[in-house]
């Protein structure tokens, strides 16, 4: 962690993505001022001392909101690359292991048919089934994290299996379970984290696209995306109801590229040596 | 004038210098061979010429192509220059054509690109082209995908595509490396006849001291960026004045000194194995066809013994390999190690994978770039039930480490801090340390420099003797076969055609393959002598 923080790009993007990972968990024991009254009085006041980020259309303080809304739209967009790399990266591994076989075509056929449906028409229908909900949302978004996550870990893993370390290790008698977890995936966990980083930002975006259509985090429990919204029609009137939730998607979004890229290099034993 | 001077050419790439003066010249209808050992800088002096460095590289001095100075060139000057007037041929004919594109279509590209013709005027030179090139029309129409032809066929539309324009200059970066022994014999008399019929000048650059010494007019030999001695063939065979000359000479026509210890026991024997590949079906209904890559292989490999085993691509001596590794089943026959029987359709079983280890080819992609030497090293204790554990496993891991010359130190290391010899050196201790009776060698020296193969053999050899260990050595080296096993077997088209001592088969090969084989073999001792 130490030497990771010597990167200048990996210390940006942490804390810029922890500033509002931060922000989310303060938000469990202290806000500023409570998100689920409403004070029509002070309603879309601008940025001011006792204000930081203004006040939105029912005087709700933004600042508040956007420290409740990042437990939602962090926790929604973790678990659903959680469910996409737990449940992608065996079922691409497996399919690469037994590349040709009956498993292999079930798996990257059982994959073709999530791809074949639209992402967010399947999410609307999980949660027109199941009901509005942010563990819906996650359900959603995270069943389409596992195909994206499956093809990319069997890909990068068919070119691994013909290398000459891979068979040195079949002659020492391994089998291809341990030669999937011991030489394989180490071997593709680069590309997985920055593929990570990639459906983390996704996922914080498709978070704000379905709790704008109202089948995300329901209301009072705030979202970043909601947020962004709800702003929409005021956006003229009251332009920082759009900037701080924009802003804060953005500057998560950045700050977790940010650390992929760093955690990539890092990983890579190559660039490692060249730094000590 | 020479048609390239070269003269005090120094080449930096950031603060890196990587040539130092390196004056050389190129006549007309001269072969001029640059040698040396990876690292030598023999190829950037090639990329030189046509200022095809790469990014940052600054060059320096004096380098004039028929009386023209090429380092004060623009880009636009050099485009013109380049294909027209100097040609190039790259090792790997695989990766230098367009699959995608037709051989007729490429050939002319060269045309067409410096607008020396028109469109059917083009493809009509391409047609010549390759019909110089020993490519005639019946056999190859310019409609041909590169996919469709074989290596050496693909080396000679790289060359068309390089004379079409019949260059005054062909430089050639190590033509015949990726091509099998027979196919480089034909493709060098291929480049000394166009030299000699089109009067153009070639700078041949390569590792192999064998392959030069037939077809060159002039050798330059280079070592770190720098030549070491130039002159005409005969002059550098007569006299070698510079140590570094004489070593690699002797390098590559090294013989390490050997003790013969075969025992009359069989470790393995092979008796009629047969290895069928199932191809892609050529239509849904129907039975899938079988490619027989291994069809009735016998032989015997005794304790102590190192058996050659030598074919050019394709004969089936790595699926051959995979079978007796216990990689793949085999259709037909059977395996029997220490006279364990183990019959087609099983897999060799682990007790028995014990007796044997495996080293690769290339020293690059035999490791796991993840994991340290410690643990790619101790990598086959998992053959073992009771695998020393702790102290005992790292006390292992360095003998093993010390057995092939290198420091417990190094145990601590990741593969890529290593050069490609002392990583081949690892792959040995990989396969040293469970102790085999049998370590089956599969190119395990064909992609290293002729200096460093010379410490390997002599390592193996010291290793034979001392741990009483078997070789399978496979390769497509028959000078190397020639100085380190005691019999050998031929292979071709997943046959055995020819088996016996390795000297008697040398001297009086019976099959006419093996005869050709031998043939077209570089022979560096007679010209030596």
């Amino acid at each position: 962690m130490k030497a990771l923080l010597k990167m200048p790009g990996f210390a940006i993007g942490f804390i810029m993505a922890f500033a509002f990972v931060l922000a989310a968990l303060i938000s469990f024991f202290w806000l500023p001022y409570a998100v689920d009254g409403v004070d029509i009085a002070n309603k879309m006041q601008a940025p001011s001392w006792s204000n930081w980020f203004g006040t939105d259309q029912y005087g709700r303080d933004i600042l508040s909101m956007i420290m409740m809304g990042g437990r939602t739209s962090i926790a929604v967009a973790i678990v659903a690359v959680g469910i996409g790399v737990g449940l992608g990266v065996p079922l691409g591994l497996a399919a690469a292991a037994r590349k040709g076989g009956l498993l292999d075509e079930i798996i990257m056929r059982g994959n073709d048919l999530i791809f074949a449906f639209p992402a967010l028409l399947i999410a609307i229908l999980i949660t027109a089934v199941l009901g509005a909900s942010a563990l819906n949302a996650i359900i959603a978004i995270g069943i389409f994290n596992i195909p994206v996550f499956a093809r990319l870990s069997r890909g990068a893993a068919l070119s691994l299996w013909t290398r000459d370390f891979v068979l040195a290790a079949r002659v020492a008698g391994k089998g291809r379970v341990r030669i999937s977890f011991e030489h394989i995936l180490p071997n593709i966990t680069n590309l997985l984290i920055v593929q990570g980083t990639i459906q983390f930002s996704l996922g914080i975006l498709a978070e704000a696209a379905l709790s704008y259509i109202g089948l995300g985090a329901q209301p009072p429990i705030p979202s970043w995306g909601r947020m962004l919204a709800d702003s929409q029609t005021l956006v003229s009137l009251a332009p920082h109801l759009a900037l701080f939730p924009g802003a804060a998607i953005v500057l998560t979004v950045l700050g977790l590229n940010l650390m992929g890229d760093a955690l990539r290099d890092h990983f890579d034993p190559k660039t490692r040596r060249e730094r000590q | 004038m020479n048609l390239l001077e070269i003269e005090g050419l120094k080449l930096n790439i950031g603060a890196a210098e990587i040539l130092h003066d390196v004056s050389l010249d190129v006549k007309r209808g001269e072969i001029t061979a640059v040698i040396g050992e990876s690292g030598s800088g023999k190829s950037m002096t090639a990329y030189c010429v046509n200022q095809l460095l790469p990014r940052g590289a600054v060059a320096a001095g004096h380098l004039r192509f028929d009386g023209q100075d090429m380092l004060g060139l623009d880009e636009a000057a050099l485009c013109r220059i380049r294909g027209r007037d100097i040609g190039m041929v790259f090792q790997e004919p695989m990766s230098a054509l367009n699959p995608v594109q037709t051989i007729g279509a490429q050939v002319a590209e060269t045309v067409l690109i410096h607008r020396a013709a028109g469109k059917a005027e083009a493809m009509a030179i391409a047609r010549e082209t390759l019909n110089r090139v020993g490519l005639p029309e019946a056999a190859f129409p310019l409609g041909r995908y590169p996919h469709e032809l074989s290596g050496g066929q693909r080396q000679r539309v790289v060359i068309a595509m390089a004379i079409a324009l019949r260059p005054r200059l062909l430089i050639a970066d190590e033509p015949t490396t990726a091509l099998d022994v027979t196919t480089q014999a034909q493709i060098l008399t291929l480049l000394k006849r166009l030299v000699a019929e089109d009067g153009m000048g070639l700078l041949l650059i390569s590792h192999d001291l064998g392959v030069v010494a037939d077809v060159a007019d002039r050798i330059v030999i280079m070592r770190k960026g720098a030549v070491v001695e130039q002159g005409s063939r005969e002059e550098i065979f007569a006299h070698m004045r510079h140590p570094y000359t004489r070593m690699l000479f002797e390098a590559s026509s090294h013989v390490p000194a050997r003790r013969a210890g075969a025992k009359d026991v069989p470790i393995l024997e092979v008796r009629g194995l047969v290895r069928d590949y199932t191809l892609p079906k050529a239509s849904f209904f129907g039975h899938a066809p079988k490619f027989r890559a291994v069809s009735g292989v016998s032989f015997a490999l005794k304790k102590g013994e190192s058996l050659g085993l030598v074919g050019e691509s394709g004969c089936g001596k790595s699926t051959l390999t995979r079978a007796i590794l216990g990689l793949e089943a085999a259709q037909g026959g059977s395996i029997l190690i220490n006279g364990q029987e183990v019959r087609a359709g099983h897999l060799v079983p682990r007790h028995l994978r014990r007796n044997m280890q495996v080293v690769f080819q290339d020293p690059y992609g035999s490791f796991n770039p993840r994991h340290k030497v410690a643990r790619l090293v101790a990598e086959p204790f998992h053959l073992l039930d009771d695998a020393p554990k702790g102290a005992a496993r790292s006390e292992a891991v360095v003998m093993a480490l010390e057995a092939v010359g290198m420091v417990a130190a190094d145990a601590d290391k990741y593969i890529h801090e290593f050069s490609g010899g002392q990583r081949q050196r690892i792959a040995i201790a990989r396969a040293l340390i469970i102790r085999p009776e049998l370590i089956i060698l599969d190119e395990a020296v064909s992609a290293l420099d002729v200096s460093i193969r010379a410490q390997i053999l002599d390592l193996l050899a010291a290793l034979s003797e001392r741990f009483g260990l078997s070789y399978l050595f496979i390769s497509h080296d028959l000078s190397v076969v020639r100085a380190i096993t005691d019999r050998v077997l031929v292979m071709r088209a997943g046959e055995i055609v020819e088996e016996g001592l390795t000297e008697e088969v040398f001297n009086n090969p019976t099959h006419p393959y093996t005869r050709a084989l031998i043939d077209a073999a570089p022979k560096l001792e007679e010209l030596m002598q």
